[in-house]
């Protein structure tokens, strides 16, 4: 049964609970919804959700569990020797699983028989032919054995989904048992229903920890991976970076992590005074007329999505420098793509989040503590230099913070501005390269998944993940702190 | 207008005139917030302004140190004279009126720096100390002054905000005097303290009258006629009554005036 | 008071005048201007950056919506396109592309001709340069679809080459010519002659926003129309999880959630995804969905499932600050007329609340349309977006590119006809983002209640 009819299936039990169980509870009630604890809507839709929820959640989990127990039994039937040089047994496991796919679309077409396709004694020859001729591409040689781990792998997925269909409608129809049983005047339905609307806020709620769980386990089991084939200690203690496609890859985090700080720096030197004195103008001295046009203008450069700012860099900024620090011009400068191009252009997109956080923050010191100031005659900019910018410290270190970690997590700019070589170089002229810029180029290129070359991306990924997550936790400390210090 | 005084606490002669008032208008937007007021505010004199909530005794004391500038809307006219000199002359720069007139405010508001750098701030921006030892004993004869040296005078590089709240008060009092002004604004000053600070303000407050010219806020009647030795009596932004504090509370010339005393308004 | 026993001091120097600035005062209040003019040279600072990057895009982009044409009428020669002579689409589709390229590099030159345009070149063949490579196959959809106008002249509006476009951009100039193999000067005096003759003029080009990306070689016909639709499917699935999600969990945790460590946990999840860089939701979504769950690479779903892991905080955020700003005394009116407190929320808050989360969710939706680095992982780059989806399951499961992806695509591309396109496509991402966050300004203004 498809999984599509499975669940209109379920979908129409519900229903029909849901009217069934309304008219049960009016009828137990002698039609007068007085006699109701509780509205007649919530009868059905206790009834729905008892006939979903259970059956529907045993759908998934099934979903999830069944290609990992059919994988663990097929790969027990593959033979060592099957695992050629190079190889492993996951990938032979890969490849008996295209084979079985094959197998299923070449009877979909028609090109091959149900019987055909089970029969334990087929020649391996004649059935790759068939697959070639229904347009299923066989990757690899297909041997006997994995021919039959591919049959048995169809068998068992196939038994197992009719079990599934089987246990899911039963469930379904006993919910619906249940919910009609218990549908009664005095049954308190409301109470249920808002029990399990609860229930479900609650899981919406835990997304949030599913997707960090998700992240985390992603990144550690790949890293891991990435640590057996590749030693933890070159990885942190190399100063190359230097992956070749041909193994003996030189993978040192260094150059990459330097890029990444030299880009950042040169990002926050133009974010931090312009955003920092940009906010101090328009909090303390601008007229509302120019609050009025002048923030909304500097949010604009917040809402300009980042791949603009990589063209920018690429197109605009890089041959404005090249023109002028280039071969043209001073000589320093080789290339569109360098440190200054990224780091500008990062710059740029960091003013108003380094001016809005500051606004905030400065806004937050409490007027008093300027009176203060100008009672004792101090001017303005003594005000703010030596009582106002004080007393926000904490809060602006935790927006320069907030923002280094923007910086340092950044992809789309420096993929486009920074260049591909990883080198540790003090020339702001140069082309460098990023973590970020790394893991996209190592997961988008044609390495294979297995390799440590396309593996190292999840270390990367870690590194980047712990870099940017305790920044963010102690900016986001700081800023607590300060806040309620004037609450 | 000048009536004898009852006891010799206090004695008051006929002072200099310090400040002088002359139809002063105040305007926040549209609203017309203080209305024609004249008055004369004398030298080693604590002068006390009492009235009703928002009746704009606040207001006319910002206007004397032009503190009412950083307000964007509100805009005042007629006529101040500080020794003789319009306050609100074009040529007169309100950071050097303010070194000269002085505030405290209704609630404590040190900087958050220390207790030194808290009363250091102001001398160090008008350049009063030549040295740091010069800086040290400005530091320390505001802190007598403002009696508060003896609470304090082991950690003086502790932070202001970790002081009681009548010891921030007197902090800032502190911190005022340390600028040298001749006049000193207080508005509400006891407002957030509780009765033993406010005592201890108010003796202060009331020492401070040999040297300074006192201007206070209050909202307490009790503490008018404890500190001042004049009284102005504001409602809805007009002055009423202006005289001398005995008079303005055993005989005052004006009905509203009495109303308010006797607590049938306000 | 013992501590006022101090001499009194202060008053001996006898102040100066009021109206007379002294000598500190001056440098103080020189200090001052200095201080103000720093600020306003920051903010000149942003606003001319803003000027220069809107100014680049509008620059370098606007001439992506106009394109090179060449007008000309064309003879279906039967015997070239439909041998056999019976005008059977099947069997006229045997002609390839290569059969239809004579007839139109004919026809240009006839018109070459015609206009007494004096040139070295002797061969029709030679029109070649001037031409797109995607005209023969334009003849050919037409001819394969009007069978029964074989053997008559019909009148094409067929794309130029892209350097000829370039030409009359200004992005190709003579000086550069003898690097360029693609054309030559004497196919340039021919442009200018049939420019002048009004074969050849630029045009709106529909196309550009509507149209299917194309091969390297083909900048003049690539268009962002596919990349747009599956931006369009992500989109869809962003709304339909992460708003329901996003208000559930929102609902959860500002009305019922207890104060323990578990709804502290979840809020510091949230707060700390909400400042995970997006590429690592990229990572996320190639593990979870890709190795593990099998889903298809570079699919709208897939791509929408990341996007809406990266958009829930944002929404979650934004609808508990709008869900706060509902009175408790709306709560307490709905307790007090005995409503339970899910009812309270559902018939009461959450409607009052409605106009906030929308703002939030659009302005989510903004943020999630223009981003990048996520798609890049799954495999959205380096995918030649050429078809079309052909039903919704397609639209959700058949590889596609995004709008963002689609320019990251072509900005790596190495022919700079197509950093045209990318401004050109930055131009119509960034009027979809507006036109979004003006729909979330004009709900804002509109609906937002002050309490």
């Amino acid at each position: 049964m498809p999984l599509l009819w499975l669940i209109v299936t379920v979908l129409a039990l519900a229903g029909a609970g849901y009217v069934i169980a309304r008219m049960r509870a009016l009828k137990s009630a002698n039609g007068d919804i007085r006699n109701l604890h509780s509205l007649p809507s919530y009868y059905g839709s206790n009834a729905a959700i008892k006939v979903i929820v259970p059956a529907l959640l045993v759908l998934v989990i099934w979903l999830i569990a069944q290609p990992l127990y059919v994988g663990s039994v097929v790969s027990g039937m593959i033979p060592d020797s099957e695992i050629g040089e190079g190889s492993s047994r996951d990938l032979v496991l890969a490849e008996v699983s295209r084979t079985a796919d094959g197998i299923d679309a070449a009877v979909a077409q028609g090109v091959m028989s149900e019987a055909q396709a089970r029969d334990g004694g087929a020649d391996v020859e004649v059935l790759t032919q068939r697959l070639k001729d229904a347009g299923q591409i066989v990757t690899g040689a297909v041997t006997p054995a994995k021919l039959a781990a591919a049959q048995r792998m169809r068998v068992l997925a196939d038994t197992a989904r009719q079990v599934m269909a089987v246990v899911v409608i039963l469930l379904a129809v006993a919910g619906l048992v249940w919910a009609l049983r218990e549908t009664e005047k005095d049954f308190r339905a409301r109470n249920t229903v808002e029990r399990s609307i609860r229930g479900l806020l609650i899981a919406a709620a835990s997304i949030a920890i599913l997707t960090t769980l998700g992240i985390v386990l992603s990144l550690i089991g790949n890293t891991m991976h990435f640590f057996r084939l590749y030693p933890a200690s070159e990885f942190f203690g190399s100063l190359t970076w230097a992956p070749s496609f041909g193994g003996g890859s030189q993978l040192g985090i260094w150059p990459l992590l330097w890029g990444t700080i030299y880009i950042s720096f040169v990002a926050l030197l133009v974010a931090v005074p312009v955003g920092l004195f940009a906010a101090i103008y328009l909090s303390e001295y601008a007229g509302s007329k120019m609050r009025s046009w002048a923030k909304p203008a500097l949010e604009v450069l917040a809402g300009i999505p980042t791949i603009v700012y990589g063209l920018f860099a690429l197109l605009t900024v890089g041959p404005i420098l090249l023109s002028v620090f280039g071969n043209d011009g001073l000589g320093w400068m080789h290339g569109t793509r360098a440190v200054l191009t990224a780091g500008i252009a990062m710059g740029i997109m960091l003013i108003p989040f380094v001016s809005s956080l500051s606004d905030d923050i400065i806004n937050a010191v409490p007027q008093a503590m300027r009176d203060g100031s100008y009672g004792l005659g101090a001017t303005k900019s003594e005000t703010i230099r030596q009582v106002v910018l004080p007393a926000a410290l904490p809060g602006i270190v935790g927006a320069v913070l907030l923002a280094t970690s923007r910086a340092i997590g950044e992809t789309m700019i420096v993929v486009l501005g920074a260049g591909a070589a990883a080198r540790l170089s003090l020339n702001p002229f140069e082309a460098m390269t990023t973590v970020t810029a790394k893991i996209v180029s190592q997961l988008t290129g044609d390495n294979d998944f297995a390799s440590p070359e396309a593996l190292v991306a999840f270390a990367l990924g870690m590194t980047l993940f712990v870099l940017t997550l305790g920044l963010n936790v102690f900016a986001l400390f700081i800023v607590r702190k300060y806040r309620e210090q004037y609450e | 207008m000048y009536d004898a005084p009852h006891t010799t606490e206090r004695n008051v002669t006929k002072q200099d005139i310090k400040i002088s008032a002359r139809n002063v208008q105040v305007y926040y937007g549209d609203t017309h917030a203080i209305k024609d007021v004249d008055v004369e505010i004398e030298a080693q004199t604590v002068t006390a302004f009492i009235g009703p909530s928002g009746c704009g005794k606040s207001t006319f004391l910002r206007c004397l140190n032009r503190m009412n500038d950083t307000i964007d809307i509100a805009r005042v006219e007629g006529e101040i004279l500080l020794d003789g000199e319009d306050i609100y002359d074009k040529r007169v720069d309100p950071v050097q009126l303010r070194a000269r007139v002085g505030m405290v405010f209704q609630k404590p508001n040190p900087f958050p720096k220390s207790i030194y750098d808290n009363i250091a701030y102001g001398p160090r921006i008008h350049g009063l100390a030549r040295n740091k030892s010069d800086l040290d004993d400005i530091v320390e004869k505001a802190l007598r002054r403002g009696a508060l040296w003896n609470e304090v005078k082991d950690r003086l590089q502790a932070p202001g905000t970790g002081l009681s709240g009548g010891q921030q008060q007197r902090l800032c009092i502190a911190r005022a005097i340390a600028t040298e002004p001749e006049v000193l604004l207080m508005d509400e000053p006891c407002s957030a303290l509780d009765p033993i600070a406010t005592g201890q303000v108010e003796e202060l407050i009331d020492e401070l009258r040999q040297d300074y010219s006192v201007v206070i806020v209050t909202h307490s009647m009790q503490q008018a006629a404890r500190v001042s030795q004049k009284t102005a009596f504001f409602h809805l932004g007009n002055l009423v009554e202006f005289g001398e504090t005995s008079k303005i509370f055993t005989n005052p010339d004006d009905s509203r005036t009495e109303s308010y005393i006797t607590g049938r308004i306000g | 008071m013992t501590d006022a026993s101090m001499p009194s001091g202060g008053k001996a120097a006898p102040r100066k005048s009021l109206m007379i600035e002294d000598a500190r005062t001056k440098r103080r209040n020189a200090a001052e201007k200095r201080f103000q003019a720093y600020g306003l040279a920051a903010i000149a600072v942003g606003v001319f950056f803003l000027v220069v990057l809107l100014w680049s895009i509008l620059a370098s982009g606007l001439g992506a919506f106009q394109q090179t044409f060449i007008e000309t009428p064309i003879y279906l020669d039967e015997a070239k396109v439909d041998k056999k002579g019976n005008r059977n689409p099947e069997e006229m589709s045997k002609t390839t592309t290569f059969g239809y390229a004579p007839l139109i590099q004919t026809a240009l030159w006839e018109q070459v001709q015609a206009a007494g345009i004096e040139t070295p070149f002797t061969k029709s063949k030679e029109m070649k340069a001037l031409l797109s490579d995607s005209a023969a196959a334009q003849v050919r959809d037409y001819v394969l679809s009007h069978p029964e106008q074989v053997g008559e002249t019909v009148t094409f509006r067929i794309l130029a080459a892209s350097r000829v476009d370039g030409y009359l951009k200004g992005r190709v100039v003579r000086e550069d010519l003898a690097r360029d193999k693609s054309i030559d000067a004497e196919h340039l005096d021919v442009v200018d002659r049939l420019v002048d003759a009004g074969v050849i003029r630029k045009q709106f080009n529909l196309d550009f926003i509507v149209g299917a990306d194309a091969s390297e070689k083909r900048p003049e016909q690539a268009g962002l129309g596919v990349a747009m639709l599956g931006s369009f499917y992500m989109m869809l699935v962003v709304l339909v999880l992460a708003l329901p999600i996003g208000v559930a969990a929102s609902i959860y945790l500002e009305e019922f959630a207890p104060q323990n460590k578990v709804t502290d946990f979840i809020e510091v999840n949230i707060s700390n995804l909400a400042a995970v860089p997006s590429i690592v939701f990229g990572i996320l979504g190639l593990a979870a969905f890709i190795q593990f769950a099998h889903l298809p690479m570079s699919a709208p779903l897939v791509g929408g499932l990341v996007l809406t892991l990266m958009t829930l905080p944002t929404i979650i955020i934004s609808t508990r600050a709008s869900l706060k700003s509902v009175p408790p005394s709306i709560r307490d009116a709905a307790l007090g007329v005995g409503a339970s407190k899910m009812q309270s929320v559902f018939h009461h808050v959450l409607p009052l609340a409605m106009p906030g989360i929308l703002t939030g969710t659009i302005i989510g939706l903004a943020q999630a349309l223009g981003e990048t680095a996520p798609l890049l992982l799954i495999g959205m780059v380096g995918y030649v977006a050429t078809n079309y989806p052909d039903g919704l399951v397609s639209g959700f499961m058949a590889p596609n590119s995004a709008m963002p992806a689609q320019i990251f695509e072509w900005a790596k591309r190495a022919d700079p006809a197509y950093y045209e396109r990318a401004w050109g496509g930055i131009i119509v991402l960034l009027v979809f983002l507006l036109t979004m966050n003006i729909i979330a300004i004009i709900l804002r203004r509109r609906f937002e209640r002050r309490w």
